[in-house]
Parts: C-alpha cells; structure tokens; sequence
C-alpha cells in the first residue's frame, strides 16, 4: 500500500508542472559501441539581409520611375506599367511583408519602447515614400504601392460618391492611424498587420476571414475604386500631408488649363478642383468671422477630443494581453468566475508571480493614459484644421488636382484636350 | 505671380520645412539606433509549454514551426513517450501506436537497445504532441522551432500573438534559432 502511495506521489510530481521538467534528464545518455555518431543537422538560414537593402533599392528606383512616368512623361500607360510592376514585385514575390503602410507600427513601437531596435529597412520604408510624397506628390501610391497597385487595377466602373459620404468615411484613415500608432507604440498589437484585406491574397494564404474581407474590398472596389487607400490606408494619412507641400505634382493637363471643362467628372475620387471665378455674394465681414470662429474652434476641438479618447485609455487597454490575462486572473479572485482561456491557465500552471503580472498591467495601463491624449489630440487636430479649410474660399483660374487627395494615378489624363506640339 | 500666390508659396515652403525638420530629426534618431540586419521570429524552447496553437495559427500553411531533436540530449530509448501514444493496447510500432498524427517521427534501430528517432521535416505540421510527450515522459530532446527558410518574417508573427506562455519573440537574423543541446553546432552557420 506504501509503495503504491509513493508511486501515486511520483507519477502525480512528474505529470505536474511539465514545462518545467522539459529540461530534465530522465534518461542517461547512451553508450553506443557500435561506432555510431550523433547526426550533423544544419539549420535553415533566414533570407540573406542583403536582400532587403535591394528591395529599398527597387523601392527607391520605383518611386523615381513613377515621379518620371506621371510628371515628366504625363503617360498613363506608363503609371499602369509601374503599378503591375509593383504589383508582381511587391506584391506577389516579397509576399507584401515588409510594407511601407506596416512600417508606420515599427516606427511607433521604436520609438516608445527601449527593447525594440528598428531595422533600418523598416525606417527606410517609412520614410522614403514620404519624402518623395513631398518632392513629387504621391507617386507612392500611383505605382508602388502593391495594395494601390491590385485596386488600381480592379477599378473598372467608377461611381462618384455624394460628398457628405465621402467626407464621413475619409474620417475613419485617421482614427485607424491614431489606433494603430496607439497600439503599436505600447506592444500591444500590429493593428494594420492584423487587418490588411491583401496581403493573404500576395502571400496566398490566409485565414478565411481575411480573404472575404479582401474579396468584398476588391469587389466593391470595382464601382467604389481603390476603397482601402480612400477609406481606410493609415499611411495615406502622412501622404495626404506631406504631398500637399509638393513642388511638382502631377497636373491634368499637360501644358495649360483652357477650361474646357472635360475633366470635371473624370476622376473617380473626386480630387480634381475646379477653377472657381464666381464672385463671391457674400459680405466680406460674414465670411471673415465664420473663418474666425472656425480657427478658434480648433483648440476646442483638439481638446475635446484628447480628452474623450483619454476616458477610453482603459477600455483600449484591453487589446493588450497582458492587460486582458491580469483583468482575467483578478476576476477570478474578486468573483470566482474561473479563467479558463488558455493563456490564464498557462499562467496559473507555471506558477508566475501574479504580482509581477499586475505590476506589467499598471505598466502597460500607464503607458495608454500617456499616448491617448496625443492620439486624441491628432483627430480632433484634422477634424478642426478640415472644418477651417471649409470655410475659406480662393479664387481659381485653373482646374488642378487636390494635392492631398489625388493619388497621381493619370486617370484624367485623357480627358484633357490640351496636346503639346512637338 | 500675384500677392495673393507669393504668399501660398511662401506658406507651402515653409509648411514644408515645418514638416521636414520634425521628420529629418525622427529618422535620424531613430537611425542612429537601428540594426542593420533585422529581426526573425522564435520559440524559446524553454517557455513552450506545447500547447499546439503552432499548427494552427501561422499564416502560412503547414505551419512554418516544425519540430527539431536535439539528439545529444534524446535517450535513444526503446519505449519513447514521444514515438508511442499513451492508451496503448499493445506495444509495437504499428502506425495505430503512434504519437505523431502525420507519421512524422522516424525510428531507426541503432544498436542494442538504442533506437535513433528523426523528425521528417515535410511531414511535420507542428502540432508539438511529439514534444510534449518527450517533455512528459522523456528528456525533453524534441523541441518546438520555426524554420527560417519557410518563415514569411511577418511584420507580427501570428502564433505570437496567440501564444499562451509569449514563448515567440524577436531575435536578431545573425543568430536565428534558440537551440536545446549544443547550441553551437545547431545556429545554423
């Protein structure tokens, strides 16, 4: 009876606890006789590293080949070249991993968190689309961008939407930035890695979810075109910005505007700004102190909206897992409901100090109460700097695209009339 | 150009360097600190806790994450817990009898009373029921890795994500895997 109880107590030891007995040696080494020799294995090496300073290289000779197409050449067909190019390299050979829209996340999670070195090409590929989106407009997205390039080439039908619509949903790029920027930058999540509709379309392979999310974008993408890059792309936030400040950028007609008026329906996201020589009826005084208001309107806006985004620091919080496994594991002492996902119950089996896991979360916690008035800061920022924008009004002699808005993808190209003759 | 123009361009050149310096000093900062070599995904052998979620959450399909053997740690045993499942009727090496669910594990007769057990890279699914038996009943030779020739490099592994124990991190490319046994021999150079 001694001796079974004893064998319980072993077996029971053993089978308890198992990560922590993966290391032991149960068994001797064996004493072979025979000669025999323990096998050579070699592991597998990753991809070579040069490979991805060759792939900034492709970018960088992209960009340029794209700038020359669009701007100097003012050829379409050129801008589709480009766009299948990047689609087949990008796209469908790199697998769409590493892409400048995701180096947004490395960049945040660099920069706030010690333990995380970037590598250099991730910075290269956040910043080199962004200084020729500065230089050039976005030419990023015309013929580089392998996401621009699979809707670009799927957009058939063109259907221009009513404005307010339009205005409503081209919202949502910015909170998706705030968001990803957010999690990014406290370790929780790669938010854009995790919800790009494509990139198991490039790398065929995917949860199913994701490939109906990509499929339903592409489809609708046929009348709505490119629906990621309008209404959702964090990155085409930062180009948005910065091409406004371009010097050259790619413009409808390749010598001068004559009015014609042929390209005013021409683009599909509506970006083209036509010329406006209408007198303006209204008081000078009325306009003036609308645009007051307005600019005054701006700080209270931005604060308003650091401060609603702040109260959500802890509701947010929840993405993070360290916060949802310490939110777990006090349940169950406050309210006995067991915790039962797998993650709480390796925790309990490995016997880790809870109080080091409450200690991450405050850590973690602290951490969003910092960044979500930033975040909250940059929307209510646009919000207020879009609002101001309505309210003034320019006279325009020109039909010129939306430097911010216009993807550079040539489509009005030929609608215009306006030949040079050679 | 007119008072009204001058003064846009004036406005876009300086918004322009306004946007550039802050740029300019983030990337050169950031720069300063970065690697040239870049990051692979791996899993510490030692926080596995053989959970299986490895078969099933990689992006890719088998999953990137195989099991390896460490054969200066194995027993060479003839009755191993990763090789045959636990329940059996009787003992042999029928394919009934088998841990592995895709067959995956080979067994070689070496010498009296050794047997040498290799892991069929193609056949595994990474499903670590094989490692967790050796873990529980054995000397913990197998081991859970992802292979670096089939790994995507995801911006965000995936398993890591879901991984129960956060036994899946960044490790610099230069030195890829975090072996059991002789870490030498097996980094791969």
């Amino acid at each position: 009876m001694k001796k079974r109880i004893l064998y319980i107590i072993v077996c029971f030891l053993l089978i308890w606890n198992t990560s922590l007995i993966a290391q032991q040696q149960r068994f001797p080494k064996p004493d072979f006789e025979s000669g025999y020799a323990y096998p050579e294995y070699q592991m597998p090496l990753p991809r070579n590293p040069v490979w991805e300073y060759v792939d900034v290289a492709v970018l960088i000779g992209a960009l340029f080949a794209t700038a020359y197409f669009a701007i100097k050449k003012h050829s379409r067909k050129g801008i589709i070249g480009m766009s299948v190019f990047s689609l087949i390299y990008f796209g469908f050979l790199r697998h769409g991993c590493i892409c400048s829209v995701g180096s947004i996340q490395n960049v945040s999670l660099a920069l706030f968190n010690e333990g995380y070195t970037i590598p250099l090409t991730a910075l290269l590929f956040f910043i080199i689309p962004l200084l020729f989106a500065l230089a050039y407009g976005r030419v990023f997205c015309a013929g580089v961008c392998p996401l621009g390039a699979i809707q670009e080439l799927s957009g058939i039908k063109p259907v221009i939407l009513p404005k307010g619509i339009e205005a409503i949903l081209a919202a949502v790029p910015f909170i998706y930035l705030g968001l990803a920027v957010l999690f990014a930058s406290t370790n929780s999540q790669f938010f854009i890695c995790r919800y790009d509709p494509f990139v198991g379309i490039f790398r065929h392979n995917a949860p199913y979810t994701m490939i109906i999310f990509g499929a339903l974008l592409l489809l609708a993408g046929i009348f709505l075109n490119r629906p990621y890059c309008r209404f959702l792309c964090p990155y085409g936030v930062l180009l948005n910005i910065f091409s406004r400040f371009s010097d050259k950028h790619v413009a409808i007609t390749p010598a001068g505007c004559t009015n014609c008026r042929l390209c005013e329906k021409s683009c599909p996201y509506d970006a083209i700004i036509p010329s406006d020589t209408i007198q303006n009826s209204e008081k000078p005084e009325k306009s003036r102190s609308r645009f007051i208001i307005f600019i005054l309107l701006v700080p209270i806006i931005s604060g308003a909206g650091s401060f609603i985004v702040y109260n959500l620091s802890s509701t947010l919080a929840g993405v993070n897992s360290n916060v949802r496994l310490a939110r777990e594991i006090r349940l169950e002492h406050e309210s006995g409901i067991q915790a039962v996902s797998q993650a709480a119950i390796t925790f309990k089996e490995s016997g880790e100090s809870e109080i080091e896991l409450f200690k991450t979360e405050s850590g973690v916690i602290e951490m969003y109460k910092k960044t979500t008035p930033w975040v909250g800061l940059f929307l209510g920022l646009s919000l207020g700097i879009s609002l101001v924008s309505l309210t003034m009004r320019t006279e325009r002699t020109e039909y010129k695209p939306h430097k911010g808005k216009c993807y550079s993808c040539g489509k009005c190209f030929e609608y215009c009339p306006v030949e040079i003759k050679t | 150009m007119n008072k009204y123009q001058s003064r846009r361009e004036f406005a876009r050149k300086f918004g322009k360097l306004a946007i550039v310096l802050p740029v300019a000093y983030l990337s050169v900062s950031l720069a300063r600190k970065a690697t040239a070599t870049g990051y692979v995904w791996q899993i510490d052998p030692f926080k596995c806790t053989q959970c299986g979620l490895c078969k099933t959450n990689c992006v890719i399909t088998p999953s990137a994450s195989k099991c390896v053997h460490a054969y200066e740690m194995c027993g060479y045993c003839d009755l191993c817990g990763s090789y045959l499942r636990q329940g059996v009727k009787t003992i042999s090496t029928g394919a009934e009898n088998q841990l592995c669910p895709t067959g995956a594990l080979i067994r070689k007769f070496v010498e009296e009373p050794y047997f040498e057990y290799t892991v069929e890279e193609k056949l595994c699914d990474g499903c670590a029921k094989c490692v967790k038996g050796c873990a529980d009943f054995g000397n913990g030779s197998l081991y859970m890795q992802i292979k670096q020739d089939l790994c995507k490099n995801c911006n965000e592994c995936s398993i890591a994500r879901k991984c129960p124990s956060k036994a899946i991190s960044r490790v610099s490319a230069a030195m890829p895997y975090l072996p059991k046994g002789n870490s030498k021999k097996n980094q791969g150079k």
